[in-house]
């Protein structure tokens, strides 16, 4: 990768770290507001990304689009049949989602901020990370 | 003329620009949008022990997410500190009063500061929040494939069926920790 590429990618996240702490994405107030159903904030959030992305999606597929290498752009796709490790997966990560009230972007956003004791919630999530690696194997997919 | 990088953006200007994060890396380089992979990229970097599953080269797939990484810390370093809003956030009045009860009584930042100090670790309260917190949603991250961007942005994007699917999981298990399990932790 040349150094172009490293400031075009560091650049974009600049910006969604801006993005998600000017849109309050990063609080854990706004999170357990979320889960409580009490305002539209989070749920348009995501749902505006979410159609934002959909339709940019289908027009890079219906128009075969390449990227800036002009590479064929490909998306993989995900294997729907393991709905195990999606539900049971996707709950552990819910449960951790609102007990922190913040999910891996906002993590490293706070940090940014200043809150230096996000180091510790980072830190666990590197070894949730590696404790899934170690038991891949003897969990159901 | 600076004031909107101070003032917080209202959901429908902050959504489309998170959603626009996805085409934007598809076009530059043909990457997928999602952030929890880089904690994987971060554990292949050092794989003690030779894990099968840290077993790739690392710097290949994920040196472009990793930066992309630095940059959210970077762009939080920003919106947080250097235009940082200086009053609290509007939250419902319903959470408020809801979280009041459960014992939060600082309102004033974007999180509370009465959970996320550095002499809460000392707690059993703290421990909880910010240890098992993190640790679940890097094991769960990974379990389910993908977070929030990775699922909930990327896959639905894509109307992936399992991303809906791990969508639903998130909710599942946020609403326990929400409903059942945060009352007791607080409590």
């Amino acid at each position: 990768m040349k150094f172009t590429e490293y400031l075009k990618y560091l650049l974009i996240g600049t910006g969604f770290g801006f993005v998600l702490v000017k849109s309050e994405v990063v609080s854990w107030f706004r999170i357990q507001e979320m889960f409580r159903f009490d305002s539209i904030h989070m749920y348009g959030i995501i749902g505006l990304a979410v159609i934002v992305g959909i339709i940019s999606v289908q027009i890079i597929k219906r128009k075969n689009m390449k990227d800036a290498e002009g590479n064929p752009i490909s998306i993989p796709p995900k294997d729907p049949s393991q709905v195990t490790r999606y539900i049971v997966g996707g709950s552990i990560f819910g449960l951790g989602w609102a007990l922190l009230g913040a999910c891996p972007g906002p993590m490293f956003a706070l940090l940014g901020s200043g809150l230096t004791i996000m180091v510790i919630p980072i830190l666990a999530a590197l070894a949730g990370t590696y404790t899934y690696g170690l038991l891949r194997d003897k969990i159901p997919h | 003329m600076l004031d909107f990088l101070y003032q917080p953006w209202p959901w429908y200007v902050a959504g489309p620009i998170i959603g626009l994060t996805v085409p934007i890396l598809l076009l530059l380089g043909g990457k997928m949008f999602g952030v929890s992979a880089n904690l994987r990229h971060a554990c292949a970097a050092c794989n003690f022990g030779n894990i099968e599953f840290f077993n790739y080269d690392w710097k290949k797939d994920g040196r472009w997410n990793l930066t992309f990484l630095i940059g959210t810390i970077l762009g939080g370093f920003l919106g947080g500190y250097v235009f940082a809003n200086p009053e609290p956030i509007q939250l419902a009045a319903s959470t408020i009063t809801d979280l009041q009860a459960l014992g939060i009584q600082d309102f004033s930042g974007l999180v509370p500061n009465d959970l996320f100090a550095w002499d809460m670790l000392g707690t059993g309260v703290g421990l909880t929040v910010l240890v098992l917190g993190g640790f679940l949603v890097g094991f769960g991250a990974r379990y389910a494939g993908g977070c929030t961007s990775g699922h909930a942005i990327s896959g639905l994007s894509d109307l992936q069926l399992a991303s809906l699917i791990a969508v639903i999981g998130f909710f599942i298990g946020g609403l326990i920790m929400t409903f059942f399990i945060y009352p007791i932790i607080l409590g």
